[in-house]
């Protein structure tokens, strides 16, 4: 038997190897899925970078309808909505909508808006030139804003796509946010 | 062979054991291994089993009686990681340690100060687990699957006990599989190749590598869900960039191949048991083998089946949908060797057979079940659903756990020296059988109604249903009993049992006197 000792080390090192492995590949998934998502547009994200808008021909023969809705995450009390529930859009064309928040309370507070799109597969014609998603919004007590979102679609979305939805949840950042970044928040508003 | 049985004869006469505590805290003997891993899953059956008579006492009737909906969720959830990780896993881990060093030949394990370790933190995890319920604040209520934001923003304080405790068992089950893996390929005897190896040895070598591939999977989604809870990361935080959806495929990378490791091994026991009470070799040895291996490979490719209601793309609905029907053609090649080992066998009922076929038949109603939840339409309105818990509680309790008892059956003779009281061991196995069917099955209808699971309350049509399944719950828990009785009682005495006391059991483990030496195989068999 003595002999097999220095076969057991080596594959008990291999296999010890194989182990942090598949610990780091565990890791190593959140960016895979990152970038999996970004390119099959699973999961219904957008992008977080405002798109470059590309003079493209405006498809008039098509109209794909476009729905908004906003929601709440829990602990947030601001007032939250789209001016227009739905839009309806030729493909290449550009369109701006608003979004209405308001902060009820007596603090000043800061917000962070996700975007998703559902089927996600609409995600990834979807082009956002502008967007209050992009950055945090900062609201002082009180007060509102009317914050635009501009975007187009890309005119090789899919023919079988014909209405979707794309959804904000509205998440309370305030607690992540110090005083000083706060001020310089409202200031640059 | 008979050479074997004369070596070993001989080390009975020199058969020293440590007495004592110390023996047990210090063995680095795989049977002494082994008995505490068994007897560690049996306490933690039992108690996991304690919880699940807390559910089903509160789901006796409609309406919120016995206990508040937050100890009902961590009695769930504590429930599901007792029996995955401290009553199944180890009772697996027990009989590989146990059975593969004297099925292959082989003096011991390869790594036995590592197997004294591996067993030894396990306690430690589950003390850790368990206080948790303890704390201010409760346990982990969030369900076996810890789904972020459940376990991040929405859990209790304890929240990082529950972490380290699964740290631990997951280092336990690595260092265990390394074992199980470094035994196999170094240490069998001279002659025992591959394909000569016994199922069950088949079965847990594939097993191991499984284990070795996603419990670090495991250690990592714990790891987040810990820094996402108290250390500001946001792996799983929308408002942070992180998604919470990702949480779910991460912990179902992990999940679906642990749902084989707590199954292929029962294959490999099944097909052990059911040639020795058919006196027949085993029909299509080879096809068991690559069967096997099979299944594994493609459990790393069906994780979403347990995520069809997240809103996929169609594409990777399908995907997944036909890849988990994929994996029903390999489990059914192994049904079907089973059935025809056993056509035209001179069969035989013994305990561990009966076990066995119960196995076959009622693993095969939860495999069905199974493929009813592959197709993605349907599975949108099953999820969730009990129709869900009766699918693997038929593939866990008549799957897993019927074979475990079923190896015990087998084995006892082996490990204590003596034959246990059938008659009550016959009891145990009609009692278990008909109130495991009355607690499981009236799930399936409860659930094709729409009841969903981990909820302590129910709409009123649902009390008939679950009254039924609540009997038939007791039932089995107290049927349990009965298997604690007989196994103490054939420990400690019994009709002496000879070497082998099947008449068609095969494999090198009969060739050692019962009980089993401490040492065996000092001096590697002959296969010839
Ligand atoms: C033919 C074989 C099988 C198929 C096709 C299958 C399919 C499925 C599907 C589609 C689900 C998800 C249901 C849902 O949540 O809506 C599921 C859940 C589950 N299956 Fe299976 N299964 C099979 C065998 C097994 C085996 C052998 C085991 C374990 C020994 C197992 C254990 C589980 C568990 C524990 C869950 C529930 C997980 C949870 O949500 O808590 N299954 N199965
Ligand atoms: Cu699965």
């Amino acid at each position: 038997m003595s002999d097999q000792r220095p076969d057991n080390s080596i594959l008990v090192k291999r296999l010890l190897l194989t182990v942090a492995g598949m610990f780091a590949f565990g890791f190593a998934l959140v960016p895979l899925y990152d970038v999996f998502c970004e390119v099959t547009g699973f999961n219904g994200r957008t992008s977080n970078e405002a798109a470059v808008y590309q003079e493209v021909e405006v498809d008039e023969s098509r109209t794909v309808t476009v729905q908004f809705i906003t929601r709440n995450a829990k602990g947030i009390p601001w007032k939250f909505e789209p001016s227009i529930k739905q839009v309806k859009i030729h493909p290449g064309e550009v369109k701006v909508v608003n979004f209405l928040a308001s902060n009820p309370t007596s603090s000043n507070m800061v917000a962070q808006a996700i975007p998703s799109v559902a089927p996600a597969e609409a995600s990834l014609y979807l082009n956002k030139v502008e967007c209050f998603c992009f950055n945090q919004q900062p609201l002082a007590a009180g007060s509102d804003a009317e914050m635009p979102m501009q975007f187009y679609l890309d005119p090789d979305i899919p023919d079988h796509i014909t209405t979707f939805t794309l959804s904000y949840t509205l998440y309370d950042m305030t607690a992540n946010t110090s005083a000083e970044q706060m001020a310089q928040l409202l200031k640059t508003e | 062979m008979s050479t074997a049985v004369e070596e070993t004869h001989h080390d009975t006469h020199h058969d020293h054991k440590p007495y004592g505590i110390g023996r047990w805290l210090f063995t680095t003997n795989h049977k002494d291994i082994g008995s505490m891993y068994l007897w560690f899953s049996f306490i933690m059956f039992l108690t996991g089993g304690a919880m699940a008579m807390v559910i089903r006492a509160e789901l006796f009737q409609p309406g919120l009686q016995l206990v508040d909906p937050h100890f009902f969720n961590q009695m769930t959830t504590v429930h599901g990681l007792i029996m995955v990780f401290g009553a199944v896993m180890p009772a697996f881990t027990g009989l590989a340690n146990w059975m593969i060093p004297m099925m292959i030949g082989a003096p011991d394990m390869a790594l036995p100060r590592m197997n004294n370790w591996s067993f030894w933190i396990l306690p430690f995890a589950f003390v850790i687990l368990l206080g948790s319920l303890f704390m201010e604040g409760g346990g982990p209520a969030f369900g076996w699957t810890f789904y972020a934001p459940l376990s991040t923003t929405y859990s209790s304080d304890s929240t990082a006990l529950f972490v380290f405790a699964i740290h631990i068992m997951g280092i336990s089950s690595i260092m265990g599989a390394i074992n199980v893996i470094v035994t196999i390929m170094n240490m069998r005897a001279p002659g025992m190749n591959y394909m000569k190896m016994p199922l069950f040895v088949w079965t847990w070598f594939i097993t191991a590598f499984l284990l070795i591939a996603v419990m670090p999977v495991l250690a990592g989604a714990v790891t987040m869900v810990l820094t996402d809870k108290y250390f500001g990361t946001s792996f799983f935080d929308a408002a942070g960039g992180g998604d919470p959806v990702m949480f779910q495929h991460i912990f179902w990378f992990f999940g679906h191949p642990e749902v084989y490791i707590m199954i292929l091994p029962s294959f490999g026991i099944i097909s052990a048991i059911i040639p020795a009470f058919t006196r027949k070799r085993l029909f299509g040895y080879a096809s068991m083998v690559y069967a096997t291996a099979a299944i594994a490979l493609l459990s790393f490719l069906v994780w979403a089946h347990h995520m069809f209601t997240t809103g996929m793309p169609v594409f990777a609905e399908l995907f997944f949908m036909y890849c988990t029907m994929l994996i029903a053609v390999p489990t059914g090649v192994k049904i079907f060797n089973w059935v025809a080992t056993m056509w035209r066998g001179s069969m035989t009922f013994e305990t561990p057979m009966l076990f066995a076929l119960a196995f076959v038949i009622l693993f095969t109603i939860g495999g069905f079940s199974g493929l009813m939840l592959a197709i993605t339409p349907v599975d949108f309105q099953y999820h969730d659903t009990y129709f869900v818990v009766a699918h693997f509680h038929y593939v866990l309790v008549t799957g897993a756990i019927f074979s475990i008892m079923a190896a015990s059956y087998y084995w006892l003779p082996k490990w204590t020296g003596h034959m246990y009281d059938t008659t009550l061991a016959k009891t145990h196995f009609w009692t278990s059988l008909i109130s495991v069917n009355v607690l499981f099955f009236p799930m399936h209808f409860a659930g094709l109604a729409g009841m969903p699971r981990r909820i302590p309350d129910y709409a009123t049509q649902f009390a008939d249903i679950n009254q039924i399944a609540s009997i038939g719950g007791f039932a089995f828990g107290l049927s349990q009993l009965i298997f604690l009785w007989v196994a103490i009682k054939c420990v400690k005495g019994g009709e002496k049992a000879e070497a082998k006391p099947w008449e068609g059991a095969e494999g090198l483990e009969w060739t050692v006197p019962s009980p089993a030496p401490y040492h065996t195989f000092e001096k590697p068999p002959k296969v010839e």
